[in-house]
C-alpha cells in the first residue's frame, strides 16, 4: 500500500501499484507497473482463472495499457478471479498513479430500465464500499430499493482514486436490475472530483455527506449541471443530503429547498451523536429531536424523510424494532449495511394488511362521495375528515408501489355502503 | 505408459471413454438404466470358525503381523474407509507398513482419500502403490491430473464402489478397517470411543467381500462391542493401536453455516421451491449436505415446516447439528444416516434410536433389490459445473484438474426431485456453462438448478414447470442464466487438456460415463 500512496497523484514516478493481494482476496486483482529503459511492454500474468481467462486477461490489460500510451515497462498482474470491469479499473488506477492519462473505460452495459422517479419507493438503500467490487456484483439480487456505491467513509483516504474508477466502471458495466443507483460522494473538493468521474455514467442520485448549509448542496448541483452541459437533454440527477451535525439539522428546511432536484433528506447518526458529544443508543432518545426535525422539514418541503443505517447486522429483531419505530415517526426508509437487513426493513416500512384494507375502504368512500357530489365523506355512521382521506390515499399509493395491491379489483366492492 | 495402447469409444452422452482400464474391459455408459447386469455376485472364499481361535480373541501384536498373516504380496488390493476423514491415520499406516515389508505395485482402494493421505504420493513414486481407485483431491488430485500415476484412476460413487465389489470388478485382498470401538472378536462400531466418527457404513462391503479383513482400533472393549455395525464373523485379525486418528479432524466440531448473503439467498430459494411446488408436505423426506447452500436451506425449510405444521417422515444424512435439531424438535421421525459430519451427529447416532446408521447397500446399491435413494422426495446437492443439458460435474475443476470424489452424489440423483444448489459463478469461473468439463451425472436426472440469479427447471420436468405457475419463484431458463453469467465473466476458453487419460468416471452401474484427461502444462 505504501508505494502506491507515495505514487498517488505524483507525475513521472517509475513504479506504481493498484488493487488487492494477500490471503483471502477474491474477485479482485493486484497490478504493478514498472517503467523500464527499453524492451517494450513485458506482461507477467498469474491468475486463479488462468485456464479459462489467461488469454483474455492479457488482451484486456494490453488494451488499457495501450490506451494510456505506456512505453517500455513491466506490468505484473496477480489475479484472484477479478471480473473484467475490475481488472480494467485496477490497471487504469496503476497507470494514473504513474501520472499517465487516457481513456480506460470498458464497454457500457446496455441500460434496460428507466431512470428513477422523484418520489419512488426508497425503503432500503444498501451501502457498497466503493473499493470493494466483489460486493457490488450481486448486490441487486437482494432487491434493495437502492444501492449506494460509496466513495466516502467506507473508502480508505489513500484509495479514493481507485474507488472512483471502480465505481465508474461498475456504473458502466453492472446491471443493477432497476435498483436506484446512488453514489455517496466525498465532502468538498474530493466530492467534486467524484462527480467528474461518475456523473457521465448517469447515476440516479447523489448523496451529499455532512451537508450543513444550502451552499453545500448548491455547489454539488452546480457542478453536476456543468458536467451535464453539452450532453443532450440532461436528465435530472436526484440529490439526497445527509445531515450529520447539529448545524445541518437546524438548517434542514433550507437544505430541503436548496434545489428542485433534492428528493429526500436523511440523517447520519454516528456523526450526529459525535457532534453532540453523546453516546448513540439503541433507544435513540439523543437523536429524537434531530430525527423529528428532519421528518418535519422534509414533509414541509414535500420530500421523503429517510432514516440512518442500523449497525448491528446480527440482530434482526432489534432491526425490526428500530424500523417499526422509525416508520412511526414518519420516516419512509432507512439504510442497510448488509443484504440480510433488506427484507426486515421492507416489511417494517410496509403498511400492514389491516392498514391497507382500512385505507382502501376510506378511499372508496371518498370516491363514492365525489361521484355523488357530496362534500361530506362518510363510512357507515362515521364522518371522515379530509386529512384522514389524504393519509389513506397516500398509504394506498405507497402500498401500490410496494406491490402490496395488485390492481383496482382489490378495492372492496360497495365499501362505502357497507 | 497406459495410454498408448488404449482404444476409445463414444458413450451415449458423446463422451470419449477408454474400453480398457488397468487391464480390465470397460463398458461405455449407454444411458440411465440401460445396462442389464447378469451372472452371480462375487463371493469371498469359504472360511471356517475351526481355523480361528475358539476363545474368540483374534488380536495380533501389530499391523505388520496382521498384514503378514493375510499373505500381503506384490500387486494386491488394499482397501480402507474414510469415515475418519482428514483425521485418519490407519490407511496411511497400512500402506507405509506394506512399504516397510518391501511389497510393490499395490492398488489402494479407499472409499475416499483426504489431504492427510498425500504421503501416498511418495509410495506411488517409489513403486509401493501402483495406482488409486477412489476419489483424489488436493495433492493426490494434482499428482493424478498431471499424469504421474502409473495406472488409471477410477472414480466411483459410494453405491458404485459396492457394485464394483459385488461384481468382482475390484477384488479386495485385504480390507483394513479403522474402528473407533471394537472387541477382540472383531465386532466393530463407529459411534463410540475417543475417535468416534458415527457410522462405519462405507467399510461394510469391504468387511463382507474382502479375502482378508483387519480391524484396527484404539478403543478395545470386552466382548461384545455393542452395537456392531461390522460383524466379527467377517474379521480375520484385530490390531490395537494408540490412535486411529486425530479426533479434531474426524469431525468438525460444529458444521458452519454459510454467512455469504448470496448463498443464503440461494438456500432460501431452494426452501421456497420445495414448499411452493408441494414437495414439503406431511410425511415427506429430503436429504441435506454437509455445508454451504446444501445445508443452509434446512434452516429456511425448518421455519416453513413449522409455519405449515408439517413433519418429515425421514431426513437423509450426512447428519449434522441441523438435522439433529429437526429430530429433537419433532420435525422428522427419523434420520437415516450415511455419514456423520459433526459432534452433534456423532452424539445423536450413538444415543438416539431414531438416528439410524445406513450403508451404501441399503441406500444406494445398483445390485440391491431396490434402494431407498428413490424414496427420498428431494435431495439438495452441489456441483462444480452444470451445463445447458443439465449434465453436472463434481469431480474436476473447470481447468480439468481432479478436485473432488463422487461420494454419494451420483446415487442421490435417483431421488424424486434432484436440486443442484450452487453459485452461478465462483470468482470469475462460471459454474453454469455450455458444456461441463467432466460429466459425473447425466442431465436427465438433474431436475432443478438453483443459484443466486434464479431457478432453472429441467424441461423434462413438465410437472415441476406446471407446479411453479402462479408462484413468485424466480423461474428462468438455464440458457438465460448462462447468458447473464457470461455477460459478467466473459466467454471462457476451453480447459487445456491432452488426449492422454488419467482417470475414468464410473456411473452407478459400473459403465464409464466420462474420462479425465491429463492437464496440459
Amino acid at each position: 500500500m505504501t508505494n502506491q500512496t507515495e505514487a498517488n497523484g505524483r507525475a513521472n514516478v517509475n513504479r506504481s501499484e493498484a488493487g488487492r493481494r494477500g490471503d483471502g482476496v477474491r474477485s479482485d486483482v493486484f497490478v504493478s507497473v514498472e517503467r523500464t529503459e527499453r524492451g517494450g511492454l513485458s506482461l507477467d500474468v498469474t491468475s486463479r482463472a488462468e485456464a479459462l481467462y489467461g488469454e483474455s486477461i492479457r488482451k484486456d490489460v494490453t488494451e488499457v495499457v495501450n490506451a494510456f500510451g505506456l512505453g517500455d515497462a513491466t506490468v505484473t498482474v496477480e489475479d484472484q478471479g477479478a471480473l473484467p470491469f475490475v481488472l480494467a479499473a485496477r490497471v487504469e488506477t496503476a497507470l494514473r498513479r504513474l501520472g499517465l492519462e487516457g481513456d480506460g473505460r470498458p464497454a457500457r452495459h446496455p441500460r434496460t430500465y428507466p431512470r428513477t422517479e422523484r418520489d419512488r419507493l426508497r425503503r432500503s438503500r444498501l451501502y457498497l464500499p466503493g473499493n470493494e467490487p466483489k460486493f457490488m456484483i450481486n448486490a441487486a439480487l437482494h432487491a434493495p430499493d437502492a444501492v449506494i456505491l460509496d466513495l466516502e467513509d467506507s473508502v480508505h483516504p489513500l484509495e479514493k482514486d481507485a474507488a472512483r474508477i471502480v465505481v465508474r466502471n461498475a456504473l458502466r458495466c453492472l446491471d443493477f436490475r432497476g435498483c436506484e443507483r446512488m453514489v455517496r460522494i466525498n465532502q468538498h473538493e474530493a466530492g467534486l472530483l467524484d462527480l467528474d468521474a461518475v456523473i457521465p455514467e448517469s447515476p440516479d442520485l447523489i448523496l451529499i455527506p455532512k451537508a450543513q448549509t444550502v451552499d453545500d448542496v448548491r455547489q454539488v448541483v452546480e457542478r453536476i449541471r456543468e458536467i451535464q452541459r453539452g450532453t443532450e437533454q440532461p436528465e435530472p440527477i436526484w440529490i439526497m443530503p445527509i445531515l450529520e451535525s447539529a448545524l445541518g439539522i437546524e438548517n434542514a428546511f433550507d437544505i430541503a429547498r436548496a434545489s428542485e432536484n433534492v428528493v429526500a433528506l436523511t440523517i447520519g447518526l454516528e456523526d450526529y451523536t459525535a457532534d453532540l458529544g453523546v453516546r448513540k443508543t439503541f433507544e435513540g432518545d439523543e437523536s429524537l429531536y434531530a430525527r423529528m426535525r428532519l421528518v418535519n422539514a422534509s414533509v414541509a418541503a414535500g420530500l421523503q424523510a429517510i432514516d440512518s443505517v442500523f449497525g448491528n447486522v446480527g440482530d434482526m429483531d432489534a432491526l425490526r424494532a428500530w424500523a417499526t419505530r422509525s416508520k412511526g415517526m414518519g420516516f419512509e426508509g432507512m439504510g442497510c449495511i448488509h443484504p440480510r437487513q433488506i427484507r426486515p426493513i421492507h416489511e417494517s416500512f410496509a403498511p400492514s394488511e389491516a392498514e391497507i384494507e382500512k385505507s382502501l375502504t376510506i378511499v372508496a368512500a371518498f370516491e363514492l362521495a365525489q361521484a355523488r357530489g357530496l362534500s361530506v365523506v362518510s363510512l357507515g355512521s362515521k364522518m371522515i375528515d379530509p386529512p384522514v382521506v389524504i393519509r389513506a390515499q397516500r398509504l394506498v399509493e405507497t402500498a401500490r408501489r410496494a406491490g402490496l395491491i395488485s390492481d383496482e379489483s382489490d378495492i372492496p366492492k360497495n365499501a362505502a355502503d357497507s | 505408459m497406459i495410454s498408448t495402447s488404449l482404444d476409445f469409444v463414444e458413450n451415449s452422452l458423446g463422451r470419449r471413454v477408454p474400453t480398457l482400464a488397468n487391464g480390465k474391459a470397460q463398458v461405455p455408459f449407454r444411458g440411465v438404466g440401460a445396462l442389464e447386469p447378469v451372472g452371480r455376485k462375487h463371493g469371498p472364499p469359504i472360511r471356517s470358525c475351526k481355523n480361528y481361535p475358539a476363545s474368540g480373541d483374534k488380536r495380533v501384536p501389530d499391523l505388520k503381523t496382521a498384514l503378514e498373516r493375510c499373505g500381503l504380496r506384490d500387486g494386491m488390493v488394499i482397501s480402507s474407509h474414510h469415515h475418519l476423514r482428514n483425521g485418519d491415520r490407519v490407511a496411511l499406516m497400512a500402506l507405509q507398513t506394506a512399504a516397510e515389508m518391501g511389497v510393490k505395485d499395490l492398488m489402494w482402494f479407499p472409499s475416499a482419500s483426504f489431504p492427510c493421505q498425500s504421503p501416498v504420493i511418495d509410495l506411488m513414486d517409489n513403486g509401493v502403490v501402483h495406482h488409486i481407485e477412489g476419489s483424489m483431491n488436493g495433492p493426490l488430485g494434482a499428482y493424478c491430473s498431471e499424469g504421474h500415476m502409473r495406472g488409471l484412476g477410477v472414480l466411483r460413487s459410494h453405491g458404485g464402489r459396492w457394485q464394483a465389489i459385488q461384481d468382482g470388478e475390484v477384488k479386495i485382498d485385504i480390507a483394513v478397517i479403522a474402528a473407533p470401538t471394537a472387541d477382540a472378536f472383531g465386532n466393530a462400531d463407529g459411534s463410540h470411543g475417543p475417535s468416534a466418527c458415527g457410522s462405519l457404513g462405507f467399510a461394510l462391503a469391504d468387511s463382507i467381500y474382502a479375502e482378508h479383513v483387519i480391524v484396527v482400533t484404539d478403543n478395545l472393549v470386552p466382548f461384545p462391542c455393542v452395537p456392531w455395525q461390522i460383524q466379527g464373523n467377517n474379521v480375520d485379525y484385530v490390531v490395537e493401536v494408540d490412535s486411529i486418528g486425530d479426533p479434531s479432524k474426524i469431525v468438525s466440531g460444529t458444521t458452519q453455516l454459510t454467512k455469504s448473503p448470496d448463498r443464503l439467498l440461494t438456500a432460501e430459494y431452494v426452501a421456497r421451491f420445495m414448499r411452493d411446488v408441494g414437495i414439503m408436505r406431511d410425511g415427506f423426506s429430503f436429504q441435506a449436505g454437509a455445508g454451504g447452500i446444501a445445508l443452509a436451506f434446512v434452516g429456511f425449510l425448518k421455519e416453513m415446516m413449522r409455519e405449515a405444521g408439517v413433519k418429515a417422515r425421514f431426513v437423509r444424512g450426512g447428519s449434522s447439528q441441523y438435522l439433529v435439531d429437526l429430530l429433537k424438535d419433532g420435525l422428522t421421525d427419523y434420520i437415516l444416516d450415511g455419514q456423520t459430519f459433526d459432534l452433534a451427529g456423532v452424539e445423536s447416532i450413538g444415543s438416539d434410536p431414531r438416528h439410524v446408521a445406513t450403508s451404501p447397500f441399503t441406500s444406494y446399491n445398483f445390485h440391491g433389490k431396490g434402494n431407498f435413494a428413490g424414496i427420498v422426495d428431494a435431495v439438495v446437492l452441489g456441483a462444480t459445473e452444470v451445463d445447458l443439458s443439465f449434465n453436472a460435474n463434481v469431480v474436476t475443476h473447470s481447468d480439468g484438474m481432479l478436485l473432488h470424489g463422487i461420494g454419494g452424489w451420483q446415487n442421490c440423483l435417483a431421488s424424486g426431485c434432484t436440486i443442484l444448489a450452487l453459485p452461478s459463478f465462483r470468482d470469475r469461473i462460471p459454474v453454469i456453462v455450455d458444456e461441463v468439463t467432466t460429466v459425473t451425472g447425466p442431465g436427465e436426472l438433474v431436475d432443478v438448478v438453483v443459484c443466486e440469479r434464479g431457478i432453472a427447471i429441467n424441461p423434462r420436468r413438465q410437472d415441476l414447470l406446471d407446479a411453479v405457475k402462479g408462484t413468485d419463484l424466480p423461474i428462468r431458463s438455464i440458457e438465460d442464466i448462462r447468458s447473464e453469467v457470461e455477460s459478467l465473466v466473459g466467454t471462457p476458453a476451453k480447459a487445456r487438456v491432452t488426449d492422454e487419460p488419467v482417470a475414468i468416471i464410473k456411473w452407478v452401474d459400473g459403465s464409464v460415463i466420462d474420462t479425465v484427461w491429463k492437464v496440459a502444462q
